[in-house]
């Protein structure tokens, strides 16, 4: 049984004086637990808009929120505002792309880890900052009893990314959500920091959704990666398929555009024309047709459904997929 | 941090200076002179040699400036040209009055304004908020001595709720200790006295509260908005901590520090405010002493005296806001 | 007095704040940015309330002669002859709004009123704008001790609160004219708008559309005035729009205090206001009411439109 089950979510934007946006739209995958699962696209395809819809973290005015997000069973779409609080912060962690603005300027670093500890495992302030010491420590922090007094805007940036890996850590949950965890961070930090939560969680057994845009840390990280497109998952796969050969021209597309050493150098790099805002006007059909050099009519005719594979945990939503290669 | 205190207090020395000295060259050069100013147009040729021999203007403009600031040192600032008396024993009265004022009034404005604020922005575009919008900009729009008047004229003249004018019911015997009527009172334990110094309080305390109020309320709605759409309130919220926790504690704590600094600046519009509150309520304070020296002749050692306190007052305020936002904001502490 | 714009008061603060103000207006990205922000501010019912209310009295203020039903100054017999010491007519034929205490045609005073009174807030603030702007581009321009002497110079200006600044500026001259109110209430708003420019100017100096440009090999000059005085043009427009607010009210605080225009036949909500409207408020209230709504109404529409301008140009608005 899977962790986390989310089944046809979709999250639609209504602005005043604008069309309603449909950011999400049907978005289903699963998690089990222990496993890392990818969410990988170009910025706006609605990936962190998913992670945030999992939360029960969008602003209620203006959004509807459509689907089922079972995590243990329980629909956490469903459940009273004060229940979700309950188990945000105990059964699901969450961290975020940029840990300066994420954490709070004037609270001590200690009391912000504290207070997780303090809300969820009824610790006393004292108990709670003794064992956020420890956390800290945890996560590679050094000195960390002087950090426990010291304020955000005093640590580096990778030592606060570490700060709130602590934090969402903290209660032990079964599922953490890492919204593009690093993008934030200079390259050396985030291999750091990538290498420190593959560690904490297969130690743990906590499974992770990471939130990214960079092949590189799914690469390294991810049992199944689901690629996301406009607000749809157009392929799933498990990683070494998904690398060694993708299906869909954009999964295809974003591969190949990854500057590679091995690759001659006079080759130029392969670039996906457009972006992700070169909407279709109409609804049916493939959002990424405009884009695709792979284009046929039935593309833009139909709905194209995503239909499962014979990879394992395998799903695709094309008309016109990339052959596959006879292995050899 | 004491060096950016001592910085602070240099340059709160150096206005000071610069702002004398334009005062001092300026009432040199007016057309008459300071001699007019005293004696009036009708003076003898003979007065007037005796006068300006006896103010030192026949010495070189030099020694003048040089008397002048030695005198402004040592506290001497003159005598007022309307009573003769010393210009520090005039305002030395006065101030109690117009001190009793401002902090009623700030207490009102600060009071009213941060909560007020704090609920219309989680009320955001329902209808407590909108109308705390409209009544707000119709407080920073109101010229604040008509708001004084139709307050007087409803309350005081047919209801009879509050007194018209004055600090004090004249025979509410107070026995004067420190100058502030309502804490007199309660010092002398004259109860009486101090529930109608009180009483008298109320109608210039809300005028001149109106401004900094609204602008409290304003900032302090602004200011928790742009707070709720922070990242660390996500987080918070993500971590699953209680509504109340996140208020109260990360909410407000960030959405005050802006505020802080408003006070501090209303410390101005206070200043400014008083001297046409209190002409409207008769009230006796600073602001009266201003407008009895501007009105018909000028007693211009007055002036000069109430337009140096009136900076010395708004500089030093303003210094102990800063100070105090050092000590709320920990970003502000290492810098 | 502090407003709105929270930009009339002492040094430090009022510097950080004009500061924050530049940086958040006057922000990087020119003709897309503005056009965007025109668009927001016709969507926004604020912007459109403030700009019909400007619009409204601007209208008055230019057709008063053809609007008014008499002139402002004339006293008529058959007004003055019924004022009394505690009796001034009200409504009568030919005298909607009745008389003023001097036998005028009040309706009369109350339309010109609105042309003496754009001419104080436009006059003061254009001046105060003009030079503040001229000493903000020097300073900016030039650095070194131009800027420090000239930034000293407003720090001081900046010690006093607005409009006791005004006040005192009044009380100083030796007499008081509609000049003198004018000057008074420019003057106060000369360090803002200085500040305003320069703090705008060093700001973009550093900012990347500037460096691009000088990269593209662009003239020194032409920087200046294609790059940056545009930019900062539109924080001073929205400075100015509620600076105007606060001036009207500082000129109607200076004839309340008896340092107005001295001029008995002057028509100005401010003196209207100040002087009789207060002094016959229990004899006839109607003297202060309707200067005073005029009042409220002009300083509402310049704060609304001022104040939606200003969130129209926020970067941080915009979506």
């Amino acid at each position: 049984m899977p962790l986390l089950d989310v089944r046809d979510l979709s999250v639609v934007f209504r602005r005043k004086g604008a069309e309603p946006f449909t950011a999400v739209d049907g978005v289903s995958f699963s998690v089990d637990p222990g496993q890392t699962v990818g969410l990988v696209g170009e910025s706006g395809c609605g990936k962190s808009v998913t992670s945030l819809a999992i939360m029960g973290l969008l602003p209620r005015r203006g959004n509807t929120v459509a689907g089922e997000v079972l995590f243990e069973d329980t629909d956490l779409l469903r459940l009273r505002p004060q229940d979700l609080r309950d188990r945000r912060g105990r059964d699901i962690g969450m961290i975020f792309q940029d840990p300066l603005s994420s954490l709070n300027p004037v609270i001590p670093l200690g009391l912000q880890v504290a207070e997780v500890l303090e809300r969820h495992q009824g610790r006393t302030r004292q108990a709670a900052l003794r064992e956020a010491r420890q956390l800290l420590e945890a996560v590679g922090i050094p000195d960390p009893a002087r950090r426990l007094k010291e304020f955000p805007h005093q640590l580096s940036g990778g030592m606060r990314q570490r700060a709130l890996i602590a934090v969402a850590l903290a209660c032990k949950p079964r599922l953490l959500i890492a919204d593009e965890p690093t993008t934030a961070l200079d390259v050396t930090i985030q291999a750091q920091i990538l290498a420190l939560l593959k560690d904490l969680v297969d130690r743990s057994g906590t499974a992770l959704v990471m939130i990214t845009h960079d092949l590189g840390v799914v690469a390294g990280l991810c049992d199944t990666v689901n690629v996301l497109y406009a607000g749809k998952v157009v392929e799933r796969a498990g990683r070494h398929d998904l690398f060694a050969q993708p299906r869909h021209p954009y999964t295809h597309g974003l591969l190949q555009s990854v500057p590679r050493l091995d690759a001659d150098r006079g080759r130029r790099l392969h670039q996906i024309p457009g972006s992700v805002s070169d909407n279709i006007p109409w609804t049916e059909g493939c959002a990424f047709a405009p884009r695709c050099a792979r284009v046929i009519d039935d593309c833009i005719g139909a709905t194209v459904a995503l239909e499962p594979t014979r990879r394992r945990d395998g799903a695709l939503r094309c008309t016109n997929p990339v052959p596959q290669e006879v292995p050899a | 941090m004491v060096r950016v205190v001592l910085r602070r207090l240099i340059q709160l020395g150096v206005t000071l200076i610069a702002l004398m000295t334009l005062i001092f060259f300026w009432l040199r050069n007016l057309p008459g002179g300071p001699v007019d100013a005293l004696l009036g147009e009708r003076a003898t040729p003979q007065t007037r040699e005796t006068l300006i021999r006896a103010l030192g203007y026949d010495q070189p403009i030099w020694v003048q400036y040089w008397r002048f600031v030695r005198n402004v040192v040592t506290g001497d600032l003159g005598n007022s040209i309307r009573t003769g008396e010393p210009v520090t024993a005039v305002i030395s009265r006065a101030f109690p009055a117009t001190v009793e004022l401002a902090l009623a009034a700030i207490v009102i404005a600060v009071g009213l304004g941060i909560p007020l604020g704090y609920l219309a922005a989680r009320h955001r575009g329902r209808l407590l908020d909108n109308a705390t919008i409209v009544v707000t900009l119709i407080g920073i729009s109101i010229p604040i001595f008509f708001l004084g008047y139709l307050l007087k004229d409803w309350l005081t003249q047919g209801a009879h709720v509050f007194p018209p004018s004055g600090r004090i019911s004249t025979g509410a015997g107070n026995t004067d200790v420190t100058g502030f009527f309502v804490l007199d009172g309660l010092l002398t334990r004259e109860w009486d006295a101090s529930a109608d110094a009180l009483w008298h309080l109320v109608l210039p305390a809300v005028t001149l509260a109106t401004i900094p109020l609204a602008i409290i309320v304003r900032i302090t709605r602004a200011s928790v908005l742009d707070v709720l759409d922070e990242d660390y309130i996500r987080t918070a919220d993500a971590k699953g901590l209680r509504d109340a926790t996140i208020r109260r504690r990360h909410v407000l704590r960030n959405a005050l520090l802006p505020v802080v600094t408003t006070i501090g600046l209303q410390t101005g519009a206070l200043l400014a405010g008083a001297v046409l509150t209190e002409k409207v309520y008769n009230w006796g304070g600073l602001g009266t002493l201003i407008t009895d020296s501007i009105s018909g002749s000028r007693d211009y050692p007055v002036l000069q005296a109430l337009i140096l306190l009136a900076a010395f007052v708004f500089i030093v305020v303003n210094l102990l806001v800063d100070l105090s936002y050092a000590v709320i904001d920990p970003r502000v502490r290492v810098r | 007095m502090t407003r709105p714009g929270g930009i009339a008061t002492l040094a430090e603060h009022k510097r950080r704040r004009i500061d924050e103000l530049t940086a958040r207006t006057s922000g990087t990205g020119g003709v897309s940015l503005l056009r965007d922000a025109g668009r927001r501010l016709r969507r926004n019912p604020a912007a459109v309330v403030g700009a019909a209310l400007i619009l409204l009295f601007l209208v008055i203020a230019i057709f008063a002669p053809l609007v008014a039903p008499h002139d402002p100054v004339q006293r008529f017999p058959e007004l003055t002859s019924r004022l009394t010491v505690d009796s001034i007519p009200g409504a009568t034929a030919g005298h909607p709004l009745g008389s003023d205490p001097l036998g005028r045609d009040f309706a009369s005073r109350m339309i010109y009123g609105a042309r003496q009174t754009l001419f104080v807030g436009v006059l003061a603030t254009l001046i105060g704008l003009l030079s503040g702007v001229l000493l903000g581009a020097v300073a900016g321009a030039a650095g070194g001790w131009v800027d420090v002497l000239i930034m000293r110079i407003t720090d001081v200006m900046l010690a006093l609160p607005s409009l006791l600044l005004a006040i005192t500026l009044v009380a100083l001259a030796s007499e008081s004219t509609q000049w003198t109110v004018i000057v008074a209430v420019a003057v106060v708003n000369v360090p803002v708008f200085a500040r305003l420019l320069r703090g705008s100017m060093l700001a973009q100096r550093e900012s990347d559309h500037v460096l691009a440009a000088r990269a593209l090999g662009v003239r020194g000059r032409d920087i200046v005035t294609r790059h940056m005085l545009p930019n900062s043009l539109t924080a001073v427009i929205v400075q100015a729009t509620l600076t105007f607010a606060v001036a009207i009210l500082d000129a109607a605080a200076l004839s309340f205090l008896g340092l107005g225009d001295p001029d008995i036949n002057r028509a100005e909500w401010g003196l209207m206001l100040g002087v009789d409207g207060v002094r016959y408020l229990e004899v006839r209230p109607e003297l202060a009411y309707f200067p005073a709504a005029a009042i409220i109404l002009v300083a509402l529409g310049f704060t609304l439109l001022g104040e939606s301008m200003r969130e129209a140009l926020d970067p941080k608005n915009r979506r």
